[in-house]
């Protein structure tokens, strides 16, 4: 075991030996999905997401908050130092 | 929202946030386990499997106003979202008849567009109100 630095990215790790086959996996989705990067001025996509607020377990629907700003925020994960 | 669960965002809370700020976060923590809504924000990163730092201002209308995305070792800036908020609100409440230039913070002047604005935006505004 080796002791590994620690960033402000999360530590991942993934499948070892299958290199070649996930690559061509990888390749054939490349074809199919035509990323589409948002645009401003257009609608933000809605989603439904679980959470956690003051206490509560909750579940949060984009478009309830219609008619309020709203500031969406990503990121890399809890407990990243930045 | 980050790909960690609710349970994990509890943890987080509870434990240190509190200690950061008080009372906890006073915004819901949401989870996106898979980084399903974040493929759709263009913020999921597939080889790391976490999000990056995405940031969305979005109107009343449900209108995406602006964003902006950094990598995950560079914080943002919170004043600067805050200062973006508010000269999106007040666009939004001239209908479009102000316009804030560069480097517009509240109680700085606001550009009214129109016909007799074109070419005479140096009498009414200068460089250096972009950076003071």
């Amino acid at each position: 075991m080796a002791e590994q630095a620690v960033g402000c990215a999360r530590p991942t790790g993934g499948p070892v030996g299958e290199e070649t086959n996930s690559r061509q996996t990888q390749e054939q989705q490349n074809v199919k999905e035509e990323p589409t990067m948002i645009k401003v001025g257009k609608k933000a996509p809605d989603f439904t997401a679980p959470g956690y607020h003051k206490g509560e377990f909750i579940s949060v629907r984009l478009s309830d908050y219609l008619g309020k700003w709203v500031l969406l925020c990503f990121y890399p994960g809890d407990f990243t130092f930045v | 929202m980050s790909i960690d669960s609710q349970f994990v965002h509890k943890m987080w809370n509870d434990h240190e946030l509190t200690k950061m700020v008080e009372g906890g976060i006073p915004y819901p923590m949401l989870s996106d386990a898979g980084g399903k809504v974040g493929t759709v924000y263009g913020v999921y990163d597939e080889d790391a499997g976490v999000e990056t730092r995405g940031r969305f201002i979005i109107d009343p209308d449900g209108i995406i106003q602006g964003y902006e995305v950094l990598t995950p070792p560079v914080g943002r800036n919170v004043n600067e979202t805050i200062r973006q908020i508010q000269a999106f609100q007040l666009v939004r409440e001239s209908q479009g008849g102000e316009a804030t230039p560069s480097g517009w913070k509240p109680g700085k002047d606001t550009l009214k567009p129109g016909v007799n604005l074109v070419g005479k935006v140096w009498e009414v505004w200068q460089t250096r109100q972009a950076f003071d």
